[in-house]
């Protein structure tokens, strides 16, 4: 092995690593605010991947019509319930958020010559499909168990992911896809050859981590997250709605599952299980952070990827047993060196 | 009512009982959903178009999925042996699935026939394997044609990139002791996962061996990622493929990028090209038809290999019918061993013969060389 090969490999290994930073990220920020261990957070990078490439097939995406299912079930609920107390004036931003908002996007994606369109449009027509199922997900599944504890929210996650590849199956067929890159430049650093797509996986990678930041520091409703994550009873009197901290989270993890999706599509082949993978390797990361550091988390991501990449050069086979026993050393560490608080029953 | 709806329940149960006697019952396990889903759902949908009718009994077909799980298509079979009291069973769609029914399917006495790329499954024959019978081509079979090939264009070194599963351990076991004879070195030794996301380490590895061919052995698409892996990094040697490969998707994902790739495979890819005198011409033709017609998708050949299952059963249930009733052990058994009779019976991946020794029966005719050019597959003459 020579440098040439350690930098190609270092290079590989940062880009899967900063897809898994961003996953991890979102991973901890949904366990902090909703303590909601999220395993289909893999499952958005699936969907938004491969709702682009049916959009760029020049079909509609099945997703749009499990958004538009979802929504209605939303409606019924948050319908019933607002005119059973009597709040007639809530129904119109119920329906139309719900039931209007899907049904405007299929009409949208049916009237637009979608196929033709540049790029970008398509991407953004690809998270408005995916994004919103995020917040509809946490009001369908887990706003009426908020209070479970983690036990029961885990294995109500895990029916989730379940159902989720199913559909995944359904939706989009058991055949991988690709996605064209963004940009086909080469860029020659060295001695070594870095393609455009590497580039905008790292750049974007970088700017929504600097951008979430931003959103936590700055934002009124970042604050009210974190507030939500410190103490959620004390936000709670603070007026903080848990409900909308939940649906505001899952909105976030949901975005950034799908822009990972859309941005590692033209590197691999994704299928409609392939989220699972990553999204785990993004929950080594952010067990390395212990659910709760971000920083540990995005630095524990680059080191699965690194790890990943130079374990699949020496011993391709042991690769996978390789990164995700990584896991136990970490979690020895964590739990000989942090002191365990009982926080469950 | 919980009485009611076992009454209503037995009664039905008792009504097919009752019926179950004038037919052949078949039972299908394939992977419809999982990971290899790919290969089960070409099955799956064959099965309506397979022969329900042999030797004046009506063929009565019991499809289950296993979603892609080993244990779940132990539990289907027993299922199916216990339950419904079949006469042979078809399937399961992978090899570890298949590996995991052989000691059931044998204690029951119940054939079983394999669409299953492994040669695990009759290979070495036992008390146990000889009541399975595979559908697709042996792996050395295939192996050997392509080396036939690198050994006739000058290729020395070969660099093999597998999955890590039973289909890639068993190839690269396959190549191995196959090179060896034809004096190829295999310089460079690599595993990747379906679901990876990248497989530049193990391409970097194979680049850095510098050998004249790559050979990449993968069931579906996931053998187009090494492939475009290595291209990408530069690498300007020739590639080969196995008949895993063999699918649409496996253009469409490639491109432009697997221009020149040679594989062999059934001659279902090629089939307009393949001379008419091929007896499996005909045959293959009518199924990708039937199949067309039903679902507006060619068949890949994971399917073919459910059908010719349906033929060789078509075949075999007359002359087991002479010596029993369908339903009972004595049928089973005349079964079997009317499978293992089966002469020059032309199906869509090629022509059985079966032996006592050898339960998947290919010759050369059940294997095309192909090359990818100009974006489709053509036959390698």
């Amino acid at each position: 092995m020579d440098v040439q090969i350690a930098l190609m490999l270092a290079q590989d290994g940062l880009t899967n690593g900063a897809i898994y930073a961003l996953l991890a990220l979102a991973l901890v920020l949904v366990f902090a605010v909703t303590r909601v261990i999220f395993i289909p957070q893999g499952e958005f990078v699936a969907y938004g991947a491969l709702t682009l490439a049916m959009l760029q097939g020049g079909s509609m995406p099945a997703t749009a019509w499990l958004l538009a299912g979802m929504g209605a079930l939303v409606a019924l609920i948050d319908g019933a319930t607002a005119l059973r107390n009597g709040q007639t004036q809530k129904l119109a931003g119920v329906l139309g958020w719900n039931v209007g908002y899907p049904l405007g996007l299929v009409a949208l994606l049916t009237l637009l010559p979608v196929k033709d369109l540049p790029l970008v449009a398509q991407v953004v027509l690809a998270l408005a499909v995916v994004v919103p199922m995020g917040p509809l997900l946490y009001r369908l599944v887990f706003q009426p168990i908020a209070s479970a504890p983690v036990l029961i929210l885990l294995i109500v996650s895990v029916a989730v992911h379940v159902a989720m590849v199913g559909m995944g199956l359904l939706f989009f067929g058991a055949e991988g896809q690709r996605t064209p890159a963004f940009s086909d430049a080469n860029f020659e650093v060295g001695p070594l050859m870095v393609s455009g797509q590497t580039v905008w996986v790292l750049m974007a990678s970088l700017v929504l981590i600097l951008a979430l930041y931003q959103f936590f520091e700055r934002t009124l409703y970042g604050k009210a997250l974190r507030a939500t994550a410190i103490n959620r009873n004390g936000a709670r009197l603070m007026g903080i709605s848990p409900a909308l901290a939940g649906k505001l989270t899952f909105f976030v993890a949901a975005l950034i599952g799908a822009l990972s999706g859309v941005l590692i599509a033209p590197i691999t082949t994704i299928y409609y299980d392939t989220g699972f993978l990553i999204g785990l390797k993004g929950f080594v990361a952010a067990i390395i952070g212990g659910l709760a550091s971000y920083p540990l988390a995005a630095v524990g991501a680059v080191l699965v990827g690194l790890l990943e990449s130079f374990s699949s050069f020496w011993a391709s086979a042991f690769k996978d047993v390789i990164v995700f026993t990584l896991i136990i050393p970490v979690l020895m560490w964590r739990s000989l060196t942090t002191r365990h608080v009982e926080e469950e029953e | 009512m919980k009485f009611k709806h076992l009454a209503v329940s037995l009664l039905i149960g008792a009504l097919f009982a009752g019926t179950s006697h004038a037919q052949v019952k078949i039972g299908v396990v394939s992977s419809s959903t999982g990971p290899i889903a790919m290969v089960g759902i070409p099955q799956k949908n064959t099965v309506p178009l397979m022969p329900t009718k042999a030797g004046g009994q009506s063929i009565r077909y019991i499809p289950l999925d296993d979603g892609s799980d080993p244990t779940a298509s132990v539990v289907a079979i027993k299922k199916l042996i216990s339950e419904e009291n079949v006469d042979a069973i078809i399937g399961p769609s992978g090899s570890p699935n298949a590996m995991g029914a052989i000691q059931f399917i044998a204690e029951a006495g119940v054939p079983l026939l394999a669409p299953v790329g492994t040669a695990s499954v009759v290979l070495p024959m036992n008390e146990q394997k000889k009541w399975v019978f595979k559908t697709t081509q042996n792996d050395g079979l295939i192996a050997s044609a392509l080396l036939e090939h690198m050994a006739k264009t000058g290729v020395k070194t070969v660099g093999f990139i597998g999955t890590a599963d039973p289909y890639g351990e068993n190839w690269g076991k396959v190549f191995a002791e196959g090179a060896a004879k034809k004096g190829i070195r295999i310089v460079a030794d690599e595993r990747f996962q379906r679901q990876d996301t990248s497989v530049t380490a193990q391409a970097l590895k194979v680049i850095a061996a510098r050998p004249d061919a790559v050979l990449i052995a993968a069931p579906g698409s996931p053998a187009v990622l090494p492939q475009l892996a290595l291209v990408d990094r530069g690498y300007k040697g020739k590639f080969y493929q196995t008949h895993g490969a063999a699918l649409p998707d496996f253009l469409k994902l490639g491109g432009k990028k697997v221009e020149g790739t040679i594989l062999a495979a059934s001659l279902m890819l090629v089939l307009d090209q393949v001379p008419d005198s091929h007896p499996s011409k005909k045959i293959a033709k009518g199924y990708m038809a039937a199949y067309e017609k039903t679902y507006g998708v060619t068949p890949a050949t994971f399917g073919g290999n459910m059908y010719d299952a349906g033929l060789l059963l078509e075949k075999a249930i007359p002359l087991a019918l002479a010596k029993g009733k369908p339903g009972t052990p004595e049928f089973r058994s005349a079964l079997r061993d009317a499978l293992e009779q089966t002469r020059e019976l032309a199906a869509t991946q090629g022509v059985y013969n079966m032996t006592p020794a050898d339960h998947s029966g290919f010759d050369d005719r059940g294997r095309e060389l192909i090359t990818v050019s100009n974006g489709t597959w053509t036959l390698l003459k």
